[in-house]
């Protein structure tokens, strides 16, 4: 039973992840690419937890804290230079 | 016994993660502006994740003990989703995006500002210096 | 919660530095918690000057209360949010709605802005410090007043009651 959820879950994932690309590639502005980026970083923590349960390693589990610290810190120091930077204008 | 029903409960937590997220991944495709892209990935992704990581906790619970490790990740990514969002939402205004025409509501940080001299105002003709 | 002490002067924070260190190394071995234990008093210690000092929650009971109402939020907000994203057509009503705060500090209104986040429809997109008011963007709401009142009751209430006297 299981392996059929991870292969549904894995599924939806990707797709998601394949989404959340095309958003950034068209995005039309930076706000709208950064917030795709922001969004491909938490479902590849999923598909991270995920992969991780399928070949049944528990080590798995601190890479994706490691690109859950990292995305956040990463959005908000580029939403910093957004607010401070003059980009626009 | 405990173990099948167990075992139903990791399915549907993963199932429900991936739909929820990809719901959350729709909704940043296919809305219109900017701010109500925002919502997508704001709540549904985090649930989504949320829900994959319980049940990647629990799955790992079932052959040896409790492991709570995966619920550390869950409680950062419910308490930084909420300040990315308002971090990318403060930014999408500061660059005045437009948001849908069907928006109520005109706030203050969206009116753009006149520039202090137009062309035509600028001084022109003959000019006091030599 | 707990009073701070000369040596502890975040008590709270010790805590939980110590649970988060255990559960990072998943072992209850005497050295972890030794380990644990240096690190929750040396780094409160150390980062105590740059930190600003914080309201403390009055009744921890009832931001327990709080945080449950939210969980149960949080799963509604997303049932109506993904009927909202997979059914658009023309049902959309988005809204910037000027919210009105009545709290007065930064710990309790930072609380209540991530929790607009996470809850139904809203995304709080913007504080004024000057005007005290929360900028929020809704996805679909047919009466302003009623999301401005409906806040106000469910979420910046007990807020007040939990944080300030």
């Amino acid at each position: 039973m299981i392996d059929t959820a991870l292969w549904i879950s894995l599924a939806l994932f990707s797709a998601a992840i394949s989404l959340n690309f095309y958003r950034a590639v068209i995005g039309p502005s930076l706000p709208d690419r950064i917030l795709a980026v922001d969004t491909m970083y938490m479902n590849s923590i999923a598909l991270i937890v995920i992969f991780g349960i399928w070949v049944n390693g528990k080590n798995y589990f601190e890479a994706a804290l490691l690109i859950a610290m990292l995305g956040f810190i990463s959005t908000i120091a580029i939403c910093k230079y957004l607010l401070r930077g003059d980009i626009i204008e | 016994m405990l173990n099948s029903i167990l075992e139903g409960v990791i399915a549907f937590m993963l199932i429900a993660g991936g739909a929820f997220a990809f719901i959350g991944s729709l909704g940043l495709t296919h809305l219109k502006d900017f701010y109500m892209r925002l919502h997508g990935p704001s709540k549904t992704t985090t649930l989504g994740v949320g829900c994959t990581l319980v049940g990647s906790s629990l799955y790992f619970s079932l052959n040896d003990g409790p492991i709570v490790q995966e619920l550390l990740i869950t409680i950062f990514v419910f308490i930084t989703a909420p300040v990315s969002a308002h971090m990318l939402a403060k930014s999408a205004l500061h660059h005045k995006l437009k948001p849908d025409p069907r928006t109520r509501g005109n706030p203050v940080e969206l009116e753009s500002e006149k520039p202090k001299h137009s062309v035509e105002e600028a001084p022109q003709g003959k000019s006091p210096l030599p | 919660m707990i009073p701070p002490t000369r040596g502890l002067p975040m008590p709270v924070l010790s805590l939980l530095l110590l649970v988060v260190w255990l559960l990072l190394q998943h072992s209850l071995a005497l050295g972890q918690w030794l380990l644990g234990g240096v690190l929750a008093i040396a780094i409160p210690l150390v980062c105590q000057p740059f930190w600003e000092r914080q309201q403390r929650a009055r009744r921890p009971f009832k931001l327990l209360r709080y945080v449950l109402r939210v969980l149960v939020d949080i799963v509604v907000a997303n049932l109506e949010v993904s009927k909202l994203i997979l059914d658009p057509r023309g049902k959309l009503r988005p809204a910037l709605v000027e919210y009105p705060l009545t709290l007065k500090q930064n710990f309790p209104i930072t609380i209540l802005a991530s929790t607009i986040t996470l809850t139904p429809g809203t995304v709080s997109a913007h504080l004024r410090l000057d005007g005290r008011t929360l900028l929020i963007h809704a996805l679909d709401v047919a009466d302003i007043d009623a999301l401005i009142d409906e806040i106000h009751q469910r979420y910046e209430r007990p807020l007040m009651e939990i944080f300030e006297p």
